[in-house]
Protein backbone atom coordinates (compact mmCIF):
# COMPACT_ATOMS: atom_id res chain seq x y z
CA UNK A 1 0.00 0.00 0.00
CA UNK A 2 1.13 3.51 -0.64
CA UNK A 3 1.51 6.19 1.98
CA UNK A 4 -1.72 8.09 1.45
CA UNK A 5 -4.91 9.05 3.25
CA UNK A 6 -6.89 6.23 1.64
CA UNK A 7 -4.49 3.57 2.89
CA UNK A 8 -4.65 4.92 6.41
CA UNK A 9 -8.45 4.96 6.25
CA UNK A 10 -8.46 1.37 4.97
CA UNK A 11 -6.19 0.23 7.78
CA UNK A 12 -8.29 1.94 10.41
CA UNK A 13 -11.57 0.61 9.01
CA UNK A 14 -10.11 -2.90 9.06
CA UNK A 15 -9.06 -2.43 12.68
CA UNK A 16 -12.50 -1.03 13.52
CA UNK A 17 -14.28 -4.01 11.98
CA UNK A 18 -12.03 -6.55 13.71
CA UNK A 19 -12.73 -4.83 17.03
CA UNK A 20 -16.45 -4.74 16.32
CA UNK A 21 -16.42 -8.45 15.45
CA UNK A 22 -14.63 -9.18 18.73
CA UNK A 23 -17.17 -7.17 20.71
CA UNK A 24 -20.10 -8.86 18.98
CA UNK A 25 -18.97 -12.46 19.21
CA UNK A 26 -16.95 -12.94 22.39
CA UNK A 27 -18.52 -13.83 25.71
CA UNK A 28 -15.53 -13.13 27.94
CA UNK A 29 -15.81 -9.60 29.33
CA UNK A 30 -12.04 -8.98 29.16
CA UNK A 31 -12.04 -10.06 25.52
CA UNK A 32 -14.84 -7.59 24.79
CA UNK A 33 -12.69 -4.89 26.41
CA UNK A 34 -9.87 -5.77 23.99
CA UNK A 35 -12.27 -5.32 21.08
CA UNK A 36 -13.28 -1.90 22.41
CA UNK A 37 -9.60 -0.92 22.61
CA UNK A 38 -9.18 -1.86 18.95
CA UNK A 39 -12.18 0.27 17.98
CA UNK A 40 -10.89 3.28 19.95
CA UNK A 41 -7.45 2.92 18.40
CA UNK A 42 -8.93 2.87 14.93
CA UNK A 43 -10.73 6.13 15.73
CA UNK A 44 -7.56 7.76 17.02
CA UNK A 45 -5.69 6.66 13.89
CA UNK A 46 -8.39 8.27 11.76
CA UNK A 47 -8.08 11.55 13.66
CA UNK A 48 -4.32 11.70 13.21
CA UNK A 49 -4.45 10.68 9.55
CA UNK A 50 -7.02 13.37 8.73
CA UNK A 51 -5.03 16.00 10.59
CA UNK A 52 -1.95 15.06 8.55
CA UNK A 53 -3.47 14.92 5.08
CA UNK A 54 -6.46 17.24 4.90
CA UNK A 55 -6.13 20.73 3.55
CA UNK A 56 -5.52 23.23 6.30
CA UNK A 57 -7.66 26.41 6.40
CA UNK A 58 -4.90 28.95 6.15
CA UNK A 59 -1.91 26.86 5.24
CA UNK A 60 -0.92 26.20 8.82
CA UNK A 61 -0.44 22.55 9.82
CA UNK A 62 -3.44 20.99 11.52
CA UNK A 63 -2.67 19.77 15.02
CA UNK A 64 -6.25 19.46 16.28
CA UNK A 65 -6.47 15.83 15.18
CA UNK A 66 -3.51 14.95 17.35
CA UNK A 67 -5.17 16.69 20.32
CA UNK A 68 -8.32 14.63 19.73
CA UNK A 69 -6.24 11.46 19.56
CA UNK A 70 -4.88 12.37 22.98
CA UNK A 71 -8.43 12.78 24.28
CA UNK A 72 -9.32 9.37 22.84
CA UNK A 73 -6.36 7.81 24.64
CA UNK A 74 -7.34 9.49 27.93
CA UNK A 75 -10.92 8.27 27.64
CA UNK A 76 -9.68 4.76 26.78
CA UNK A 77 -7.59 4.76 29.96
CA UNK A 78 -10.54 5.82 32.11
CA UNK A 79 -12.81 3.29 30.42
CA UNK A 80 -10.34 0.42 30.85
CA UNK A 81 -9.90 1.17 34.55
CA UNK A 82 -13.66 1.30 35.14
CA UNK A 83 -14.31 -1.86 33.10
CA UNK A 84 -11.62 -3.87 34.87
CA UNK A 85 -12.96 -2.72 38.25
CA UNK A 86 -16.51 -3.73 37.36
CA UNK A 87 -15.42 -7.07 35.90
CA UNK A 88 -13.30 -7.97 38.92
CA UNK A 89 -16.12 -6.99 41.24
CA UNK A 90 -18.62 -9.10 39.30
CA UNK A 91 -16.12 -11.95 39.20
CA UNK A 92 -15.75 -11.93 42.96
CA UNK A 93 -19.54 -12.05 43.30
CA UNK A 94 -20.54 -14.49 40.56
CA UNK A 95 -17.27 -16.37 39.85
CA UNK A 96 -17.65 -15.89 36.12
CA UNK A 97 -16.65 -13.43 33.42
CA UNK A 98 -19.23 -14.65 30.92
CA UNK A 99 -21.28 -11.60 30.00
CA UNK A 100 -24.32 -13.76 29.28
CA UNK A 101 -24.39 -14.83 32.94
CA UNK A 102 -24.67 -11.25 34.15
CA UNK A 103 -28.45 -11.18 34.34
CA UNK A 104 -29.06 -9.68 37.77
CA UNK A 105 -30.99 -6.73 36.36
CA UNK A 106 -33.68 -8.93 34.83
CA UNK A 107 -36.85 -7.89 36.62
CA UNK B 1 11.52 3.89 1.86
CA UNK B 2 8.55 5.51 3.55
CA UNK B 3 6.25 3.06 1.79
CA UNK B 4 8.25 0.09 3.07
CA UNK B 5 8.17 1.37 6.66
CA UNK B 6 4.45 2.12 6.30
CA UNK B 7 3.74 -1.41 5.10
CA UNK B 8 5.77 -2.91 7.91
CA UNK B 9 3.78 -0.97 10.51
CA UNK B 10 0.50 -1.81 8.78
CA UNK B 11 1.28 -5.52 8.86
CA UNK B 12 2.38 -5.16 12.47
CA UNK B 13 -0.99 -3.61 13.30
CA UNK B 14 -3.29 -5.82 11.21
CA UNK B 15 -1.96 -9.36 11.64
CA UNK B 16 -2.00 -9.38 15.48
CA UNK B 17 -5.42 -7.74 15.49
CA UNK B 18 -6.71 -10.64 13.38
CA UNK B 19 -5.36 -12.82 16.15
CA UNK B 20 -7.15 -10.69 18.76
CA UNK B 21 -10.43 -11.19 16.95
CA UNK B 22 -10.08 -14.87 16.07
CA UNK B 23 -7.80 -16.59 18.58
CA UNK B 24 -9.37 -18.94 21.08
CA UNK B 25 -6.69 -18.31 23.71
CA UNK B 26 -7.21 -15.11 25.66
CA UNK B 27 -3.56 -14.80 26.73
CA UNK B 28 -2.46 -14.97 23.09
CA UNK B 29 -5.09 -12.35 22.28
CA UNK B 30 -3.78 -10.05 25.01
CA UNK B 31 -0.20 -10.24 23.77
CA UNK B 32 -1.32 -9.83 20.15
CA UNK B 33 -3.10 -6.65 21.20
CA UNK B 34 0.27 -5.46 22.54
CA UNK B 35 1.83 -5.80 19.06
CA UNK B 36 -1.15 -4.12 17.43
CA UNK B 37 -0.76 -1.14 19.74
CA UNK B 38 2.96 -0.95 18.90
CA UNK B 39 2.13 -0.99 15.20
CA UNK B 40 -0.40 1.83 15.61
CA UNK B 41 2.14 3.84 17.62
CA UNK B 42 4.53 3.41 14.68
CA UNK B 43 1.84 4.65 12.30
CA UNK B 44 1.33 7.71 14.53
CA UNK B 45 5.04 8.50 14.40
CA UNK B 46 5.03 8.00 10.63
CA UNK B 47 2.20 10.53 10.37
CA UNK B 48 4.32 13.14 12.13
CA UNK B 49 2.48 12.76 15.43
CA UNK B 50 5.51 11.92 17.53
CA UNK B 51 3.96 13.02 20.81
CA UNK B 52 0.81 10.97 20.26
CA UNK B 53 2.93 7.94 19.36
CA UNK B 54 4.95 8.18 22.56
CA UNK B 55 1.80 8.75 24.62
CA UNK B 56 0.29 5.68 22.96
CA UNK B 57 3.28 3.58 24.00
CA UNK B 58 3.31 4.93 27.55
CA UNK B 59 -0.42 4.87 28.31
CA UNK B 60 -1.69 1.98 26.20
CA UNK B 61 1.22 -0.40 26.50
CA UNK B 62 2.40 0.71 29.93
CA UNK B 63 -1.02 1.17 31.48
CA UNK B 64 -3.99 -0.31 29.70
CA UNK B 65 -2.25 -3.48 28.53
CA UNK B 66 -0.97 -4.12 32.04
CA UNK B 67 -4.52 -3.70 33.33
CA UNK B 68 -5.88 -6.10 30.70
CA UNK B 69 -3.24 -8.76 31.36
CA UNK B 70 -3.89 -8.31 35.08
CA UNK B 71 -7.60 -8.83 34.45
CA UNK B 72 -6.87 -11.95 32.39
CA UNK B 73 -4.72 -13.32 35.21
CA UNK B 74 -7.25 -12.51 37.94
CA UNK B 75 -10.09 -14.25 36.11
CA UNK B 76 -8.28 -17.42 35.07
CA UNK B 77 -10.29 -19.55 37.47
CA UNK B 78 -13.56 -18.55 35.86
CA UNK B 79 -16.11 -21.24 35.19
CA UNK B 80 -15.57 -22.70 31.74
CA UNK B 81 -18.18 -21.55 29.28
CA UNK B 82 -18.29 -21.29 25.49
CA UNK B 83 -15.71 -18.79 24.27
CA UNK B 84 -17.96 -17.06 21.81
CA UNK B 85 -21.62 -16.86 20.90
CA UNK B 86 -23.24 -19.70 18.97
CA UNK B 87 -22.71 -20.24 15.25
CA UNK B 88 -25.75 -18.30 13.91
CA UNK B 89 -24.75 -15.38 16.12
CA UNK B 90 -21.20 -15.50 14.80
CA UNK B 91 -22.39 -15.66 11.19
CA UNK B 92 -24.72 -12.72 11.80
CA UNK B 93 -21.89 -10.73 13.37
CA UNK B 94 -19.56 -11.62 10.50
CA UNK B 95 -22.15 -10.53 7.94
CA UNK B 96 -22.85 -7.26 9.73
CA UNK B 97 -19.16 -6.52 10.15
CA UNK B 98 -18.51 -7.41 6.53
CA UNK B 99 -21.18 -4.98 5.33
CA UNK B 100 -19.77 -2.20 7.52
CA UNK B 101 -16.24 -2.98 6.29
CA UNK B 102 -17.34 -2.86 2.65
CA UNK B 103 -19.06 0.52 3.14
CA UNK B 104 -16.03 1.93 4.96
CA UNK B 105 -13.62 0.65 2.30
CA UNK B 106 -15.67 2.21 -0.50
CA UNK B 107 -15.84 5.47 1.44
CA UNK B 108 -12.08 5.40 2.07
CA UNK B 109 -11.10 4.75 -1.52
CA UNK B 110 -13.76 6.47 -3.62
CA UNK B 111 -14.66 9.59 -1.70
CA UNK B 112 -12.75 12.65 -2.86
CA UNK B 113 -11.20 13.88 0.36
CA UNK B 114 -10.03 17.49 0.17
CA UNK B 115 -6.40 16.46 0.39
CA UNK B 116 -4.34 19.57 0.17
CA UNK B 117 -0.65 20.26 0.14
CA UNK B 118 -0.67 20.67 3.89
CA UNK B 119 2.76 21.38 5.31
CA UNK B 120 4.02 18.59 7.55
CA UNK B 121 3.33 19.22 11.23
CA UNK B 122 6.22 20.57 13.29
CA UNK B 123 8.30 17.58 14.28
CA UNK B 124 8.35 18.08 18.04
CA UNK B 125 4.58 18.58 18.03
CA UNK B 126 4.39 18.89 21.81
CA UNK B 127 4.61 22.69 21.84
CA UNK B 128 1.72 23.13 19.41
CA UNK B 129 -0.31 20.47 21.22
CA UNK B 130 0.29 22.17 24.56
CA UNK B 131 -0.78 25.53 23.17
CA UNK B 132 -3.98 24.01 21.80
CA UNK B 133 -4.73 22.04 24.97
CA UNK B 134 -4.45 25.08 27.22
CA UNK B 135 -5.98 27.48 24.71
CA UNK B 136 -8.58 26.37 22.22
CA UNK B 137 -9.38 23.05 23.89
CA UNK B 138 -9.16 24.14 27.52
CA UNK B 139 -12.69 23.06 28.46
CA UNK B 140 -12.42 19.55 26.93
CA UNK B 141 -9.06 19.24 28.66
CA UNK B 142 -10.57 20.05 32.05
CA UNK B 143 -13.53 17.77 31.40
CA UNK B 144 -11.12 14.96 30.54
CA UNK B 145 -9.23 15.51 33.79
CA UNK B 146 -12.51 15.43 35.71
CA UNK B 147 -13.47 12.23 33.88
CA UNK B 148 -10.16 10.61 34.80
CA UNK B 149 -10.63 11.59 38.44
CA UNK B 150 -14.18 10.20 38.45
CA UNK B 151 -13.01 6.94 36.84
CA UNK B 152 -10.20 6.62 39.37
CA UNK B 153 -12.44 7.18 42.39
CA UNK B 154 -15.21 5.01 40.93
CA UNK B 155 -12.88 2.11 40.15
CA UNK B 156 -11.39 2.19 43.65
CA UNK B 157 -14.84 2.37 45.23
CA UNK B 158 -16.27 -0.54 43.21
CA UNK B 159 -13.35 -2.88 43.82
CA UNK B 160 -12.89 -1.92 47.48
CA UNK B 161 -16.52 -2.63 48.29
CA UNK B 162 -16.51 -6.05 46.64
CA UNK B 163 -13.18 -7.09 48.14
CA UNK B 164 -14.25 -6.03 51.62
CA UNK B 165 -17.51 -7.95 51.42
CA UNK B 166 -15.59 -10.91 50.03
CA UNK B 167 -12.90 -11.01 52.67
CA UNK B 168 -14.55 -9.62 55.75
CA UNK B 169 -15.38 -12.87 57.63
CA UNK B 170 -11.85 -14.26 57.41
CA UNK B 171 -10.38 -10.87 58.28
CA UNK B 172 -12.53 -10.65 61.40
CA UNK B 173 -11.63 -14.18 62.43
CA UNK B 174 -7.92 -13.40 62.09
CA UNK B 175 -8.33 -10.21 64.13
CA UNK B 176 -10.23 -12.09 66.85
CA UNK B 177 -7.48 -14.68 67.01
CA UNK B 178 -4.87 -11.94 67.30
CA UNK B 179 -6.78 -10.43 70.20
CA UNK B 180 -6.98 -13.85 71.84
CA UNK B 181 -10.77 -14.09 71.87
Amino acid sequence: MTYSLSSFLMVSSLLFCLGLFTVLTRRNAIRVLMGIELVLNAGALNFVAFSRFLEAPEGAPLISGQVFALFVIAIAAAEAAAVIAIVLSLYSMLKTVDIEQYQQLHG
Amino acid sequence: MKTIIFNVFVLMAIIPSLWVALSSNIVHAAFSLLFTLFGIAGLFVLLGADFVGVVQVIIYIGGIMVLIIFGVMMTQGARLSPLSVNLPGRLLAAGLTGIILAVLMVAATHFLWPVGSAPPPPTPASQAIGNLLLGKYLIPFEVASLLLLAALVGAVLIVRHSVRSDLSPSVFIIRRKQRGE
